[in-house]
């Protein structure tokens, strides 16, 4: 692989607090290196903006290594960047040419407000978890693991809606700011296994109400949220979603 | 000043009659307890979880935006339990066994011996959340081998147990909000420990989203905060891992055990440059069917596929023929940087080595070739079956590798370099997980207990996981049952009030310095410090230098950092300067730490101590002890020796060959 290094317009999303309007400021960085990760030269640009007597861009990040779900941004019009399957922390600079700008915007989405810059709260998805996001057993209750075999491809079928790292690149994406696919993702993972039945119906419809409390859109399917998804979720959950839906509303007990 | 408070009786017994001798509290009690848990990864979600479960009132602290956050998600390769169930002779003396031994005798034997008893139900328990395990085509949970070991005792999901097993735990922890047992308060920091009557009794924490400073009462305090590791700053952790909790804790009181025992992984992606900010690891499974190799020329410049089998030298199968590319972390580690500092290394910066999956492609295709009963296939076919399996195992640390490195392993052989990890060290703790201040406990990787001089792979979901479900939910009753009458005291008390004070001056000042210096200039200075000298391998010499350079470091720091921005309101520089300073000082510790071991064992290895053929040479006579170290002054510690006994196993020179 060739490495080169490169200049950059990098347009930034500052907003000083929740209350501030916020702009667009436009920043020069050089020598930027294409082994660099996305994130590295946002750090290159901070630490100049504070030798310099500035104020740092604030953006989430913490494990880097893709799994945490903690980084976010917009950056150039797609969540997480150009590349396919990836998170922003991941993205490195060899996706960009010298002399390039690049876009950068927190996740715009009604029930994600910004905090500062580019960090926005994402503590809706958790209250969607609190609303039914588990199965309910307490420590100490389990019985041998082996006791109970569970067919291999819904195993694997659930291990591939548990990837889901609770970014919100999904909603990020979504023109109607939709969590369809993040908490798909959850019911999928649950309901797939033999563990998940007794809580069936109270789940998804209790999951579903909070989503709709805390302001997200409704699915019209354009499967923008499964194309930028960064651990590949397949909209197919959101199929599977809406049938435990309608099946649990027209079945549930209560 | 240290007891362990090891029950008596045999090793067998020991947790058996300390679960059926210990006090319990009654339910209508447990609701007038509260408990404070700092720290929400796989020790702390599945303490505050299993507390809030029983009916303690729980309040629990991350720094992250969610408890789902914690590093403990980025655990690749899997979890240890001894269940067996693979027939291949695996028991739980044989966990306990491997875990002594692989942590170089440093462990204390019964709290090694709890962890291998409770290893099954942590199965149990996550299988029964949800967590989805890889399983065989019968329906029933698979297991794979792990650096270390000879029988198949790890379970796995693809290469994201730690995330797995992160979300049950969090998802038991978010049902427990729900039910309104645990109250959450993330982006929160704890900066201070508010001790009444030389008892833990709650904390000072940072709001990091206003910059607020709250008090918060608990009538114990759990810190459960993961490793050091970042004080190397080029480490795997995350960006956030960070001291400060336990460093506070110290400082007030707990003792701080084995610094210097910090554990460098063998297979992490080699640093590309200045602007590196942290490292990522490539699972250890890899090691099950990658080889490692460098050339046997030095400086050898062809491409990897350019240099002929015979020129290769597979030095671990050469120097360790029973365990090969298996061996220990610490041995892997060590055998990379002799390699490398001799000249071999490969890529630009010649500190790599090479893991080459080709023969395993072959392998496969091979079996693949044969259960289509072809065996006439040719060598180009039986590379594309061959890769098919490998993605299949192996898919996702192969994409990461392309995403970091550009280059496409499936072609050529992946570049690797041991990078710091985990830390074994940590705070005190006895039996009961209580550290030496009364009321304050400290899980998972943030104590010293489990793992010795050195972590076996595959340990640490397993350790953070046992502490927080199965261990302190009995060892927390068994103190709090006496604390029923106290009442909860007010955050108005004067103890409150003085920690408060502390935090604020020490931020005030920070802000005040206005310095020329950006906050994680400083942090690379350290950390190129620490890994130099007290990294992979330590002379009594480097490591004289080093403290002096780290106090000289923390000088510069407290008169020359800048931080931008106000006090109230989000300031990630003015958290990580926070971060940072106690780094600086945990620095100097661990380095009086492994000048003061005159050995070498587990990840210390000191280079005055080794054997003719360059392995560690332990000193069991004059250090079988964990170090435990006393907080006196700026600069000033005092060490307390804490004898490590072992009844049944007999320690011998750990060898792999």
């Amino acid at each position: 692989m060739e490495h080169y290094n490169m200049n950059l317009t990098v347009k930034v999303w500052r907003q000083k607090n929740s209350k501030d309007k916020g702009g667009f400021v436009s920043y020069q960085v050089t020598d930027i290196s294409s082994e660099m990760s996305f994130l590295e030269m946002i750090d290159v640009l901070n630490e100049k903006l504070i030798v310099e007597g500035g104020e740092p861009i604030a953006f989430d990040h913490d494990c880097r290594e893709g799994i945490c779900g903690q980084c976010s941004l917009y950056i150039n019009g797609k969540p997480h960047g150009p590349w396919m399957a990836n998170t922003t922390c991941q993205l490195h600079m060899r996706a960009f040419k010298d002399g390039d700008t690049i876009v950068v915007e927190p996740w715009r989405a009604g029930a994600f407000p910004v905090i500062k810059d580019l960090m926005v709260d994402r503590s809706a998805f958790d209250r969607i978890i609190q609303a039914g996001g588990y199965i309910s057993v307490n420590t100490g209750n389990a019985v041998d693991g082996n006791s109970l075999p569970i067919n291999k491809d819904h195993a694997d079928a659930s291990f591939a809606a548990a990837m889901c790292i609770g970014c919100g690149a999904c909603v990020a994406a979504c023109k109607n700011s939709s969590a369809m696919l993040f908490l798909s993702a959850k019911v999928s993972h649950l309901v797939l296994l033999p563990q998940g039945e007794p809580e069936r119906k109270s789940r998804v419809l209790n999951m579903v109400a909070q989503m709709d409390k805390e302001g997200f859109g409704a699915c019209t399917n354009t499967g923008a949220c499964e194309a930028t998804c960064p651990k590949e979720i397949s909209i197919s959950n959101i199929a599977r979603l809406n049938k435990e839906y309608l099946f649990s509303s027209l079945t549930s007990d209560k | 000043m240290l007891d362990a408070k090891i029950p008596s009786g045999s090793l067998d017994d020991k947790w058996t009659d300390y679960k059926g001798h210990c006090k319990l509290v009654n339910p209508a009690n447990k609701r007038k307890l509260e408990v404070i848990v700092v720290g929400t990864g796989l020790a702390g979600a599945s303490a505050a979880a299993s507390l809030g479960e029983l009916g303690y009132k729980v309040k629990a602290f991350c720094y992250q935006d969610s408890p789902r956050r914690a590093h403990s998600i980025a655990a690749q390769g899997g979890i240890n339990a001894a269940k067996n169930y693979q027939n291949d002779g695996d028991s739980v003396f044989r966990l306990f066994y491997d875990t002594i031994k692989g942590g170089d005798y440093r462990a204390r034997e019964a709290n090694v011996h709890r962890l291998a008893e409770v290893s099954g139900n942590i199965i149990d328990q996550c299988v029964a959340q949800g967590v989805p395990f890889a399983r065989e085509y019968g329906g029933l949970l698979s297991n794979r081998s792990f650096g270390g070991t000879q029988v198949q005792r790890t379970f796995y999901a693809a290469g994201q147990t730690g995330q797995q097993l992160l979300i049950g735990a969090y998802q038991a922890l978010e049902r427990q909000v729900a039910l309104g047992n645990v109250k959450m308060y993330p982006r929160h920091e704890m900066l201070e420990v508010v001790k009444i009557d030389d008892k833990a009794r709650g904390i000072i924490a940072r709001n990091l989203v206003t910059g607020e400073l709250e008090r918060h009462f608990g009538h114990a305090v759990l810190l459960c905060t993961g490793g050091y590791g970042n004080v190397f700053y080029l480490s795997t952790n995350a960006m956030g891992c960070n001291v400060t909790a336990a460093w506070k804790a110290h400082k007030d009181g707990a003792a701080f055990a084995n610094p210097c025992f910090t554990q460098i992984h063998p297979t992490c992606i080699p640093v590309s440059g200045d602007h590196q900010s942290k490292l990522t690891l490539m699972s250890e499974s890899l090691r099950n069917d990658g080889r490692i190799w460098v050339p046997k020329k030095k400086n050898d410049e062809r491409k990897a596929i350019d240099i002929p089998e015979e020129e290769r030298d597979y030095y671990l199968e050469r120097r360790y023929p029973a365990f090969g590319n298996l061996v220990p972390r610490d041995v892997a580690s060590r055998a990379a940087k002799e390699r490398c500092d001799e000249g071999y290394g490969v890529g630009t910066s010649k500190q790599a080595v090479y893991l080459d999956f080709a023969d395993a492609i072959v392998r496969y295709g091979k079996i693949e070739a044969g259960k289509e009963g072809n065996d006439q296939m040719s060598i180009e076919d039986i590379i594309v079956l061959g890769k098919e399996v490998v993605k299949e195992k192996y898919g996702n640390l192969f994409d990461m590798y392309e995403k970091i490195t550009g280059e496409n392993p499936y072609e050529f052989p992946m570049r690797i370099y041991p990078a710091v990890h985990y830390t074994m060290g940590g705070l005190w703790v006895d039996y009961e997980l209580q550290t030496t201040v009364k009321g304050l406990y400290c899980l998972g990787e943030a104590n010293f207990s489990d793992h010795g001089a050195n972590r076996l792979g595959a340990s640490a979901l397993m350790q953070g996981l046992a502490d927080g479900y199965f261990v302190i939910p009995y060892t927390l009753g068994n103190n709090l049952a006496d604390d029923i009458y106290s009442k909860a005291i007010e955050t108005t008390h004067p103890a409150f009030a003085a920690a408060e004070k502390v935090a604020s001056e020490r931020i005030q000042k920070l802000m005040n310095i206005k310095g020329k210096q950006s906050v994680e200039s400083f942090h690379k200075r350290l950390g190129k410090i620490i890994w130099d000298k007290c990294g992979m391998a330590r002379n009594e010499k480097g490591l004289q230098e080093a403290i002096k350079e780290v106090q000289a470091l923390k000088n510069e720091f407290w008169s020359d950092v800048r931080i931008p921005g106000e006090i109230n309101e989000m300031n990630p520089e003015l958290d990580k300067a926070n971060r940072v300073a106690d780094f600086i000082e945990l620095g100097e510790l661990m380095c009086i730490d492994a000048l003061n071991r005159n050995e070498s064992c587990g990840g210390h290895f000191r280079e005055e101590y080794q054997t003719e053929d360059g392995e560690a040479l332990r000193d069991d006579a004059n250090y079988m002890y964990v170090a435990a170290w006393e907080y006196k002054a700026e600069h000033e510690w005092t060490l307390h020796k804490e004898p490590l006994i072992y009844d049944v196993v007999k320690p011998s020179q750990r060898s792999y060959k």
